[in-house]
């Protein structure tokens, strides 16, 4: 069961993924981009991160995407034209980017031999409570400094976004 | 044991967006799309934290994966507000005609 | 594990059929109830006071032509009603109706499934709809139709804030995510529902008003509004896509008054406890409804009326005699205190609409972030304040 799960949804992430990359309009890219997401919060329910899985469609698919496509909307700008960027370029492109995953796939495969496996409700510690105890005890300091952080963003976008007074 | 999956295939997924997001941001040209790159590379980043958080036992992983998320927020509310006012003064969202500070 | 597949199939089965056939008839019932609130009659050529008019919809909608634009980008345009419709359908599987009930000797809850994180997984659905709605007005290739999604996304993002800062007041009270653990802390008195400790009303306000910008509804249904926007982000769209979105406008408002019913008003509990004889509630109701309608059919103002009261009344005299019956009483109770909040939720949706006009878009976002998002900050506060003093 766990396995069909993973598959899928992680099938499902990888095929989105390169939508992303590869689409032309940036609509396209958004779209493959909260299909990612999706299967991730999936993924992170077979991993046992309830309020984690919560929060990604909640706030990343549903508030930070929203805010993409917004833009995307708003410019209504066209689809990517094709740059003229060199042969050489986009022949060594392929290769490097094999040979980055081959990289970090040999070292993933080195440190985490297949001894420990996932299997549903082999982790109950990521309940909204337990993440809420951690977050308003240990984590309590940093908490409040991604809320400042979020007041200037907010503060930040506004200056940036508004019109210009006369 | 048949049906469980090795917590490395989690990691290797992560790795593979990982490169997806590296690679979408180096080759395409639109800033918006770049953006969503970054996007993407912040997503497999919280994938490996919350698979070591399953693998040690430990709540500390969410925690990280939910400080992305805030900042991820925090970031996308700022840098699309800078989209909006380059595309106002310049019409334009190629990452390639944004190069006046050149020489 | 094989009986857990069956029963889950059946009751999938069952919570899809009845939950289709009531958005068919809350299109009626909405129409009927305009009519009367505008004085005139509504549909009444379609079967006995227009009861088979929702049939008649759906034939009409199936067959009409199915039409797709050129110069909308197909992909996008084909997905959008779908991921509108999905998006509002997905929230029921989550929602309790009623307790655990026993059926042929299996013992099972009158809902789907339940989450511990439930009411999360209902604002994280919720918070994916405004993509059907959105994606559907950018993909029209229309500018009607894009200003209608922008303006639909904009007010959605809005209101979300104070609909979840509303929602969180009542869950810092039950001190639970879980939709059927937050019904059962509201058992026993009125006074033990949400709604009436301290000052919840002011948080259910909030929720019934964010509740209706979340669902496009008069007074803002901004998206649609035909003397500005033609038919807004759903212009370029006919026949069944064109009722998808239809139908996902009523599924959002069945799903939101069933959350302001289990949030606030103690879901499937009844007023007050059985032993006081508020078992015996319906049947009174029921009693008395099937005894007016006799007596209007014998007495009849219309013509019509002597033919089309009286079967009216015999089926309400029998749904009285139903409700008496012991062996049922365990699932129909909690289902008909389910169903009458959520119908008066429902009611007073109609209601509105009957009576407001519609707000001007900047008003609609002043109001979303200058009156109703500080409120519901403050109030916000102000709960956990007196928890913390008082508990």
């Amino acid at each position: 069961m766990e396995l069909i799960l993973f598959l899928v949804f992680a099938g499902i992430a990888v095929v989105a993924a390169i939508n992303v990359v590869v689409q032309r309009h940036p609509i396209s890219s958004a779209v493959s981009l909260i299909a990612v997401m999706g299967s991730l919060a999936v993924l992170y329910l077979l991993l046992g991160a309830e309020f984690i899985a919560a929060a990604q469609v909640i706030v990343y698919a549903g508030a930070i995407m929203v805010l993409f496509v917004f833009v995307i909307m708003l410019l209504n700008a066209g689809g990517e034209t094709k740059a003229g960027r060199s042969f050489v370029a986009s022949l060594l492109g392929v290769p490097v980017l094999v040979a980055l995953l081959a990289l970090l796939a040999f070292f993933t495969a080195r440190i985490y031999p297949r001894d420990t496996e996932v299997h549903f409700g082999g982790f109950r510690g990521g309940t909204a409570q337990s993440v809420g105890r951690a977050l308003f005890t240990t984590y309590l300091l940093p908490f409040e400094i991604t809320s400042i952080l979020i007041l200037i963003a907010i503060v930040g976008a506004i200056v940036l976004a508004r019109k210009e007074l006369e | 044991m048949m049906g469980h999956v090795p917590l490395s295939w989690f990691l290797m997924l992560s790795a593979v967006l990982f490169s997806l997001g590296v690679a979408g941001f180096i080759f395409r040209r639109n800033i918006i799309t770049m953006f969503m790159s970054i996007e993407l590379i912040l997503n497999a980043v919280n994938l490996t934290f919350i698979t070591f958080a399953y693998q040690r036992q430990q709540v500390a992983g969410h925690l990280l994966a939910f400080f992305v998320m805030v900042v991820a927020a925090a970031e996308a509310a700022v840098g699309l507000a800078i989209i909006l006012t380059v595309f106002k003064n310049r019409e334009t969202l190629n990452i390639d005609d944004l190069d006046s500070m050149k020489n | 594990m094989d009986s857990f597949i069956v029963i889950s199939l059946i009751k999938i089965f069952v919570v899809f059929g009845a939950l289709m056939t009531i958005l068919a008839y809350l299109q009626w019932v909405e129409r009927k109830v305009i009519a009367h609130i505008q004085v005139r009659p509504g549909p009444y050529r379609v079967g006995p006071h227009g009861l088979l008019q929702p049939l008649a919809d759906v034939i009409k909608l199936i067959t009409k032509e199915d039409l797709v634009p050129p110069y909308v980008n197909k992909v996008l345009y084909l997905a959008a009603p779908f991921l509108a419709i999905t998006m509002a359908l997905l929230s029921i599987s989550v929602i309790p109706f009623g307790p655990k009930i026993q059926v042929a000797g299996y013992q099972t809850w009158m809902q789907l499934t339940d989450l511990n994180f439930g009411v999360l997984f209902i604002l994280g659905i919720s918070s994916m709809g405004v993509y059907g709605i959105a994606l559907a007005g950018w993909s029209s290739n229309n500018k009607y139709a894009l200003l209608g999604g922008l303006r639909s996304s904009a007010q959605m993002i809005s209101y979300e804030l104070p609909l979840s800062l509303a929602i969180a007041a009542p869950l810092l009270i039950s001190n639970t995510l879980s939709l059927r653990k937050l019904v059962e802390t509201q058992d026993g008195w009125l006074w033990n529902w949400n709604l009436f400790h301290g000052f919840q009303y002011v948080s259910f306000v909030i929720f019934i008003i964010a509740a209706f910008a979340e669902t496009n509804r008069v007074p803002f249904d901004l998206p649609e509004a035909e003397n500005e926007l033609v038919a807004g982000f759903h212009t370029e769209y006919s026949s069944m896509k064109f009722a998808s979105f239809f139908m996902a406008e009523y599924a959002n408002m069945i799903t939101v008054s069933c959350m302001a019913v289990l949030l606030f008003l103690g879901g499937w509990v009844a007023p007050w406890p059985a032993a006081y004889g508020s078992g015996y509630v319906p049947v009174v109701i029921f009693a008395v409804a099937g005894v007016i309608t006799i007596w209007r059919g014998l007495n009849p103002r219309r013509k019509r009326d002597r033919y089309t009261f009286p079967p009216f009344g015999v089926v309400f005299l029998i749904v009285a005699a139903v409700f008496l019956v012991p062996l049922l009483q365990s699932a129909l109770l909690p289902l008909f205190w389910f169903c009458a909040k959520t119908g008066a939720i429902l009611f007073l949706f109609i209601w509105i609409r009957g009576t407001l006009p519609r707000f001007r878009y900047d008003q609609l976002m002043g109001f979303a972030w200058k009156v109703l998002f500080p409120v519901a900050m403050l109030n916000l506060l102000a709960t956990g304040l007196a928890i913390a003093v008082f508990s």
